[in-house]
């Protein structure tokens, strides 16, 4: 199986490295064939550890592949550990990313850097993988960091755009403060156990579970706490959670197909599984846990909401992506690491979708992407309406989607949870849910119903995408309409993620969802009776009203109405300005000051060229010593020799 | 000794050698005149020769021959395989430049065997009379291959410096070997070792380690005793010059370990002290006075100073760790030595040398593959992480640190940060400055072939070093 876990791997990285290297040679249509042929083969090689681990019974690999530095203390390796959970993400990603690349043909058509985009993506899936695939803390980082590199080469694709820059500096930045964290926390892990194999520190957390730290006289914190909020920080960064989430809607700037693919099904989840595999120590710390519920309440709702005041299609997608992802952290908060994760799945497939679509419609509109400008395109995109509106359906939780089976299950889990902080998280998502079905409604009214507010000459041109563009949408519809209802069963309540995920007997809200849970079927018929789906419903109803019944008389009414709550969302609640400002500008004041005084003075003048005019001065006179006369040489030799005699022997060593 | 006691078997590499350089020596005067091709080939072919017996006959134990003169431990085996590789690629490489200069003569491939053989009795010997004949066999083949271009001033004025200064020094270790002699009865290193083990100290002991420690350094090049090292690289021809710089370097340790280790390992305290203070020297200035160099071959040179310094530093931690990474060391320095000076042959043409720093200028325009391997080997030598270089820095400092030695290290590594000066401007000017010369790069496919191989070296050991570390490790038993 090692073979199979290497080509899952190597395929993508030998497909970019050709695609980025010799894409002049092999040409546009070379670069794309390359990657997807390997991608496919990670897919296929994916689907093949997928089936020989879920049904072949194939039991948990967890080995080296390559040891790279080998010390006394450590010892560091390359290494996959596969077991339930990590072949659920390499179906995951390989399957959204051969739907993307495949889509990428038609919506980069025009594109100057086709072979270039083609090999960053494809760049893209092999770091994902290795993140996922990982057995060490190291590795994992590895892949941490190049997804973060890929993501920032992809943002800024359009280098010519100024906004495209300053976009992926910024994500660029934001994710650092995350790493940061995430870098401390190894570093504990490795100060504390001595190692970065995951298998290793699990069997050591027990040794660190009473040990406490005083980073300040007084103030005693315990150890765990302190490693998985660290840890915890750097996924709140790369999975965008407030207040590290400023990133991800400027990340829109890239071309829509990397926002389907790294900003909402794949890179942007990195942060849900890597704490979902390292369940076994965020278990230990409560403390933690509700940190993480309580920050996951408030990216859904918080984030949700601003969705709703948004123009631009795909920040509208983006904001939804933040709130999802908040739902999927306040699961993992109440130790629901299974709906968590199964809602990173369901959501993969959906997100993508409807990112995918989105794109669809743009290039339809020769990339407009303001929904003022359009309007009643259902029947000139009848493909892409129909799987948008699949798309949406799922988002918004509507019964019998895959939405609404994770959902649903995050939602419960809440409610069951005794932690400190769920009341509020179980009100905050309950909330959202309503957010989430008005924003997804608004804008699939905005952009597919009522009247056309397109300029005539777009109106003519826009129709369906050619079909590399729409098979990838009916693929992707598939699985965000039915695999909720497929595996809920097993993935929630049965033994699905028994190997990979461990739950305290005293963090309950799992196994009082199991006592209620009665089938698949079961939870359907049920679903249309609870007051979540309700909710999701009068959001759409909500919607039809506002922007099918009366477009033109109540969205600009409740604009005045709400004028100073409107303000407040569009400014996003002056997470930019504070930035922008204090953190940004003080930063750069410092570093003037630091350049002018500490630099400029201090290191370049006294340090720096002091020390460079010394070694240089040293140098020149040195080298006058090398006279090239031979009876030079030797009495130097003779001095150096009488030198050491006299100090050995007659002084004394 | 009787001759029943003969063990001919474990010097069989060095007899082979002995009467492969005899033959080549009388077969090439009767070869047309045309070039030495016929003794060039022979002379690859006695040294895969004696790489496969070599390697066939390396085993972890200690075998000892010629009533206990001759020592074949696992380091010896290691060292001689290096050897072989290294004046493999260097015969390699130097063909073009010798042809084009006139001085493609058997003589020169000759005149390296006869080195090569030196080099192995020196790295095997465990008698001070034995590895002092090893020396010299090396030595006169050095001495001779530096004024090989016998016309040349620049040459025969090294050849001339060469031969008096280490005639000095081995004026100096011959005094050395006759007082460890005279106080301890015995010629053989490992029954002096125990003598002086059992014995009392005496200022004669002390004088005969100092002046074998100035001896011995003095072939590895070590400051103050590195008068002669510039001038003879600068002025030998740039193909000999390799030759000079990278097989002899482990011999020379080779001679250091025998001599103070398996010699004089008692004394430890005494020889100590003094290795760190040449070692210090030879890192400052070395990298220092590279610095000012307008010469790339005599920055090189100096850049070999720096080098040799590092690995005393090795050596001098005194324990099994310090060795095996002096000989890790050793070996990244000559690989990296063989590239460095190989770039010089590569952008040197008939007429021209191409010896000075601006000829290096826009490189990456001319021949961007080569450029990239002067970068690898300029990071290689400046110790960048995930370098060859960069493995060879951190084992030697390990080792010392090991020992307790701080201070020492961070010195070396304020030396080693100097001397990343002089190579990253090395690789600036090969990348960002626009070259003086467009012309292309005229070089053969063997000087590009052996090049390619020492750049790659660089990245393929920076990335997995483990294999080298384990044989170097065990090489001493580790």
């Amino acid at each position: 199986m090692e073979k199979v876990y290497l080509a899952v791997v190597l395929a993508p990285l030998i497909a970019s490295i050709i695609a980025g290297l010799f894409g002049r040679q092999i040409g546009r249509s070379g670069a794309h064939w390359v990657t997807i042929i390997g991608v496919a083969i990670a897919l296929a090689a994916s689907l093949y550890a997928f089936y020989m681990h879920v049904f072949g019974g194939l039991s948990t690999f967890d080995g080296t592949v390559y040891t790279w530095i080998a010390s006394d203390l450590f010892e560091f390796n390359i290494g996959f550990l596969v077991d339930n959970l990590t072949v659920m993400m390499m179906v995951v990603v390989t399957a959204v990313s051969l739907m993307v690349h495949i889509y990428t043909i038609g919506y980069m058509h025009d594109d100057p850097g086709y072979q270039r985009f083609f090999s960053y993506i494809s760049l893209f899936t092999f770091s994902m993988l290795m993140l996922v695939m990982s057995n060490n803390l190291l590795q994992l980082f590895f892949g941490w960091e190049a997804v973060g590199l890929v993501s920032y080469l992809l943002i800024g694709f359009w280098y010519k755009r100024e906004s495209a820059i300053f976009a992926n500096l910024k994500a660029f930045l934001v994710n650092r403060v995350g790493d940061f964290g995430f870098l401390l926390g190894i570093a504990a892990i490795l100060a504390y156990t001595d190692s970065l194999h995951y298998a290793t520190v699990f069997e050591r957390l027990p040794e660190l579970a009473d040990i406490t730290v005083e980073y300040w006289p007084g103030v005693e914190w315990s150890l765990i706490s302190v490693i998985a909020i660290l840890l915890f920080i750097g996924a709140m960064g790369k999975s965008a959670q407030v207040p590290l989430h400023v990133w991800l809607p400027d990340s829109m700037e890239g071309p829509t197909p990397i926002s389907a693919l790294i900003h909402a099904a794949t890179m942007v989840t990195a942060g849900i599984f890597m704490v979902a595999r390292f369940s076994p120590l965020f278990e230990l710390s409560d403390a933690a846990l509700s940190f993480i519920l309580v920050i996951g309440a408030v990216t859904a709702i918080f984030m949700g909401l601003l969705g709703i005041v948004q123009h631009d299609i795909k920040r509208v997608i983006a904001y939804s992506t933040l709130s999802q992802l908040g739902f999927m952290t306040a699961a993992l908060g109440v130790s629901a690491y299974s709906p968590a994760l199964f809602h990173l799945m369901t959501h993969a497939f959906f997100k993508a979708l409807l990112f995918l679509a989105a794109g669809s419609v743009i290039i339809a509109l020769h990339h407009e992407q303001d929904m003022r400008k359009m309007g009643g395109l259902a029947k000139k995109l009848p493909i892409t309406f129909a799987t948008f509106f699949i798309g949406a359906l799922a988002l918004i939780g509507f019964p019998g989607t895959s939405g609404f089976y994770s959902k649903e299950s995050v939602i419960y889990a809440v409610a069951a949870s005794e932690l400190p902080g769920a009341e509020f998280a179980y009100w905050a998502l309950f909330i959202g849910v309503f957010v989430t079905a008005f924003y997804t409604f608004r804008m699939l009214f905005l952009v597919f119903f009522g009247e056309s507010r397109m300029d005539a000459h777009t109106a003519s041109h826009a129709k369906e995408s050619p079909k590399v563009v729409t098979v990838p949408l009916v693929l992707l519809a598939v699985p965000s309409l039915i695999i909720g209802f497929l595996v809920v069963e097993p993935m929630l309540f049965g033994a699905y993620f028994d190997d990979s995920i461990r739950v305290l007997a005293t963090h309950g809200a799992m196994a009082t969802l199991e006592d209620q849970f009665k089938g698949a079927w079961g939870m359907f018929l049920y679903g249309w009776t609870t007051p979540v789906v309700w909710m999701a419903l009068a959001g759409v109803a909500g919607a039809a009203i506002m922007y099918l019944g009366m477009p033109n008389v109540l969205p600009p009414l409740f604009a005045r109405v709400f004028a100073w709550p409107k303000r407040i969302l569009e400014e996003g609640y002056g997470f930019d300005s504070f930035n922008n400002t204090v953190i940004a500008g003080g930063s750069r004041l410092l570093g003037r000051g630091l350049w002018q005084g500490a630099d400029l003075r201090a290191i370049d003048g006294w340090l720096v060229n002091g020390t460079a005019a010394f070694v240089g001065y040293m140098a020149r006179t040195w080298r006058l010593i090398q006279t090239g006369y031979l009876y030079h040489y030797a009495f130097v030799m003779i001095l150096g020799l009488i030198g050491l005699m006299t100090w050995i022997v007659f002084i004394g060593a | 000794m009787t001759l029943a006691s003969l063990n001919l078997q474990p010097v069989l590499p060095e007899i082979v050698l002995a009467a492969m350089a005899c033959l080549i020596l009388l077969v090439d005067p009767f070869l047309p005149k045309r070039g030495p091709t016929v003794s060039f080939v022979l002379s690859i072919l006695t040294l895969i020769a004696l790489f496969v017996i070599t390697l066939v006959q390396m085993d972890d134990s200690v075998r000892m021959s010629f009533g206990d003169m001759v020592v074949n431990d696992p380091m010896a085996d290691l060292m001689k395989l290096v050897v072989y590789v290294l004046v493999a690629a260097v015969f390699v490489i130097s063909r073009t430049y010798l042809r084009q200069r006139g001085i493609d003569k058997g003589e020169y491939y000759m005149l390296g065997l006869f080195g090569v053989l030196g080099m192995m009795i020196t790295i095997s010997s465990n008698h001070l009379l034995l590895l002092y004949l090893g020396l010299e066999l090396m030595s006169l083949a050095l001495y001779a291959m530096t004024a090989f271009k016998r016309d040349d001033g620049r040459a025969s004025e090294a050849a001339m410096k060469y031969f008096v200064l280490g005639a000095l020094a081995s004026g100096i270790l011959l005094y050395g070997m006759s007082l460890l002699y005279g106080v301890t009865g015995n010629l053989m290193l490992t029954a002096i070792a125990e003598t002086v083990a059992a014995g009392e100290d005496s200022m004669a002991l002390k004088a005969a380690v100092v002046l074998i420690v100035v001896g011995a350094v003095f072939k590895m090049g070590i400051a103050p005793f590195h008068m002669w090292l510039p001038d003879v690289y600068e002025g030998a021809p740039t193909a000999v010059t390799l030759y000079l710089a990278a097989a002899p370097k482990v011999a020379a340790l080779a001679l250091v370990m025998r001599l103070l280790v398996d010699g004089m390992g008692p004394l430890f305290y005494d020889w100590q002290p003094m290795l760190i203070v040449v070692a210090m020297l030879s890192m400052a200035i070395g990298n220092v006075v590279a610095i000012a160099q307008t010469s790339f071959k005599r920055m090189l040179t100096y850049s070999t100073i720096g080098h040799v310094g590092f690995i005393l530093l090795g050596v001098l931690a005194g324990t099994n760790e310090g060795y095996a990474a002096a000989l890790f060391y050793t070996i990244a320095y000559a690989v990296m030595t063989i590239g460095g000076f190989g770039i010089i042959l590569l952008l040197a043409r008939q007429g021209f040398e191409a010896e000075s720093m601006d000829d290096l200028k826009g490189l990456n325009d001319r021949s961007p593959v080569m450029a990239f391997v002067f970068l690898l080997l300029m990071f290689s030598m400046a110790g960048i992480p995930f370098t060859f270089g960069f493995w060879a820095k951190l084992a030697v400092l390990q080792s010392i640190v090991g020992v307790g030695l701080w201070w020492l290290a961070t010195f070396a590594v304020v030396t080693a940060v100097i001397g990343a000066f002089y190579y990253l401007r090395a690789v600036k000017m090969v990348y960002f400055d626009k070259p003086e010369d467009t012309s292309p790069i005229q070089a053969d496919v063997n000087v590009r072939g052996v090049l390619i191989l020492s750049g790659a070296s660089m990245l393929i050991f920076g990335l997995y070093p483990t294999g080298l570390t384990a044989l170097t490790a065990g090489a001493f038993g580790l």
